[in-house]
């Protein structure tokens, strides 16, 4: 059977994989071989392990690349699993649609976002991607198939979502699209000093705007704690046309010998993104790639912190104890110089995760690049794990390449009740870690 | 606006030309072995923007189905301009040389297969006097290596066939564009080990989308190949012998 190495996008992992063919969703689940287990591979874009099954086989989603069927009338559209984001919105957006719920790549495919039942900016609108979600087959080892809705066989549904490719292959699927007047977003920027204040513009802005994220300097204590950005926009009414996109795709050079993330890299670039702006109150009219994409206007960015790869730790952290707990957060990120500037800090709405290992929930969500800097790194994360362990928060697989497995079967209660319907031949390296002296 | 039949449409390289077909609204016709996966193909299609795409079932070794092909095309797309010949199969070459029996079958599917398919879209072209053939053709026919000299002639004759064929049908307005791929990474070359030179089907696509539009004659794709195999062809007979390309 052919092998290939395959990495995920944090860069840490590389191993050989076994590579099964996947030529047509008609076709019957591949021959494992020599193979004792496999897990479907879309593009590769989750951080850690969730998305790698060293010692075993992957079976890679890229040729399932299908439209099904589209109504611009309603917004279905059903296609393949191996579906990238990125094609779905070149086909619907000229037609006045967009995708239900986005994630911050446009290279994810549809499978993807199902596995990790991703959210995006309007998660206090509209919840998670599966709330989205009208059906999909399920194609299981041995061969059967399951069309899984929320009243068709909705066990397997809320195993699936969220269920990181761990339940049998999703062949393709059925989304309800948004409708939308143009490109356009109307967004609009604003500096903050302090948490509280990030607080405040979050309660003051999720009724009116659909989308809501917060950019936030992890770069130091003092004056410098719990400042940032504050980004909210709406899709802009018909009849805007601010004028012409011109679409830049630059790609970062390979072959850095170090990160280039580094303390005095990260201080610099915070400080002028920071001040980036000389006024509190930024209004554009924004084209949708760069207002939710910015990262995707630079290709193979995880490149920049070179050859050891970088972690993220993606937490969120339920109700009331939020608050401190995230200041506390960003006061051990900021007191160790470990971070990055690609910082997230986001509100999570109360729409229901339907999934049983749906990562969102109520809460504050903080997500944080980190530059691989091995033991000094991993006592760091010990360290923010018993911040948001005590808050009763947890961690995001999708992002997750270290966590211990305690902390997953305690963020993840509903893990039990999953193991019903992971798919005996289903198997990753993340699933085996966290499942670890069981 | 191009009415165009593809046959051999379930391969990586024409699923991906055709999508480039169909956004830009072009008509079309598969033709393939598999009805189920034609069907898919012809949905993603259609969604795509294709004007209209039709299919039938169709094994291109049955030389008495090439002319009914022929006429169900014409009649659904109601005319025919541009034919895309991209069906094939990729030799075990070891099995090959065990037996006469696999590689004349071979020969016959990438090789004798197109010419007698080819015989009767040059015809119909002729009649016309217009028309565009396109043929998949490969590096490998360039020059036989022990590696895979059963599939490399079988290409080599389809290269020549074309050639001879573009000179017939110049003067009367008829094109006939020889695609010769290099290494490209599809369900055809699964099993092996991929490199730099190896090229995306979609990137293949753009490249023979671009060669129909132009009518041009002969191309390599990626156009780095036409340097490769002009050193490879270059190399003295004596020499390459010994060579264990």
């Amino acid at each position: 059977m052919p092998t290939k190495r395959y990495t995920s996008w944090g860069r840490v992992l590389r191993a050989e994989h076994e590579v099964l063919p996947l030529e047509s969703r008609g076709a019957g689940f591949p021959a494992l071989g020599s193979a004792s287990h496999v897990l479907p591979y879309g593009n590769g874009r989750s951080y850690g392990d969730s998305c790698l099954n060293p010692g075993g086989a992957l079976l890679p989603t890229e040729r399932l690349d299908r439209f099904i069927h589209f109504d611009p009338a309603t917004g279905i559209l059903a296609c393949e699993a191996g579906m990238l984001l990125a094609e779905i919105l070149r086909l619907v957006v000229p037609q006045g649609w967009f995708l239900p719920v986005t994630p911050g790549t446009r290279y994810v495919t549809l499978g993807g976002c199902i596995a990790n039942d991703v959210h995006g900016k309007n998660h206090h609108v509209a919840g998670t991607f599966s709330r989205h979600l009208r059906r999909f087959e399920l194609l299981r080892s041995d061969g059967r198939r399951l069309l899984c809705s929320p009243t068709e066989n909705p066990d397997y549904f809320a195993a699936t979502v969220g269920g990181l490719g761990l339940t049998g292959l999703v062949t393709w699927a059925e989304i309800q699209l948004r409708r939308i007047g143009n490109p356009w977003i109307d967004a609009e920027t604003l500096r903050y000093g302090t948490l509280d204040e990030f607080f405040e513009l979050c309660g003051e802005s999720d009724r009116d705007y659909e989308y809501t994220v917060s950019w936030i300097d992890c770069s130091g204590g003092g004056r410098r704690l719990g400042r940032g950005l504050f980004m909210r926009g709406n899709h802009a009414p018909a009849g805007i046309q601010p004028g012409e996109y011109r679409p830049r795709a630059l790609t970062f050079p390979p072959g850095l010998p170090v990160s280039a993330v580094n303390p005095l890299s990260l201080k610099l670039f915070n400080t002028l993104y920071y001040h980036r702006q000389r006024a509190r109150q930024l209004r554009e009219t924004q084209h949708y790639e760069p207002f939710f994409y910015p990262l995707d206007g630079i290709l193979a960015w995880n490149r920049m912190y070179g050859p050891r790869g970088f972690y993220q730790y993606q937490c969120v952290v339920p109700g009331e104890p939020a608050r401190e707990a995230i200041a506390l957060l960003l006061r051990e990120i900021g007191r160790s110089g470990m971070g990055s500037f690609l910082a997230v800090l986001k509100v999570c709405g109360e729409l229901a995760s339907p999934g049983l290992l749906s990562f969102p929930q109520p809460g504050v969500s903080l997500a944080l690049d980190f530059p691989n800097r091995g033991e000094k790194l991993f006592r760091l994360f010990i360290r923010l794990d018993a911040i948001v362990g005590e808050a009763g928060g947890r961690l995001y697989p999708a992002k997750d390449g270290r966590m211990p497995a305690a902390m997953f079967r305690a963020g993840y209660p509903r893990w039990r009740e999953f193991t019903q319907y992971l798919d005996p031949c289903f198997s990753s390296s993340f699933w085996r870690r966290v499942m670890e002296d069981r | 606006m191009k009415k165009i039949l593809i046959v051999g449409a379930t391969s990586a390289i024409a699923e991906a030309t055709a999508r480039l077909f169909a956004q830009r609204g072009d008509h079309l016709f598969l033709a393939g072995r598999d009805r189920d996966r034609l069907e898919a193909i012809a949905a993603d299609l259609r969604t795509r923007g294709c004007r209209s795409v039709a299919f039938q079932k169709m094994d291109a070794n049955d030389f008495a189905a090439h002319v009914p092909l022929l006429d169900a095309a014409e009649q659904a797309m109601a005319g025919l301009d541009t034919v895309l010949v991209a069906h094939g199969t990729l030799p075990d070459q070891r099995a090959c040389q065990e037996s006469v029996e696999l590689t004349l079958a071979e020969i016959t599917t990438n090789a004798l297969s197109t010419i007698a398919l080819l015989t009767e879209v040059a015809n119909r072209f002729e009649r016309n006097g217009r028309g565009t053939l396109a043929v998949i053709s490969s590096v490998a026919g360039d020059r036989g290596r022990q590696s895979n000299y059963v599939y490399g002639s079988a290409k080599a004759m389809v290269t020549s066939f074309c050639s001879g064929l573009r000179q017939r049908l110049h003067r009367s307005g008829v094109a006939v564009v020889t695609i010769k791929p290099g290494f490209v990474d599809t369900p055809m070359t699964r099993a092996f080990k991929k490199g730099p030179l190896w090229a995306k089907p979609e990137a293949v696509a753009r490249h023979i989308v671009k060669a129909v539009d132009r009518r041009a004659g002969e191309i390599h794709v990626p156009g780095f190949w036409r340097w490769i195999m002009f050193v490879i062809k270059a190399i003295p007979e004596p020499i390459f012998k010994r060579l264990s390309l």
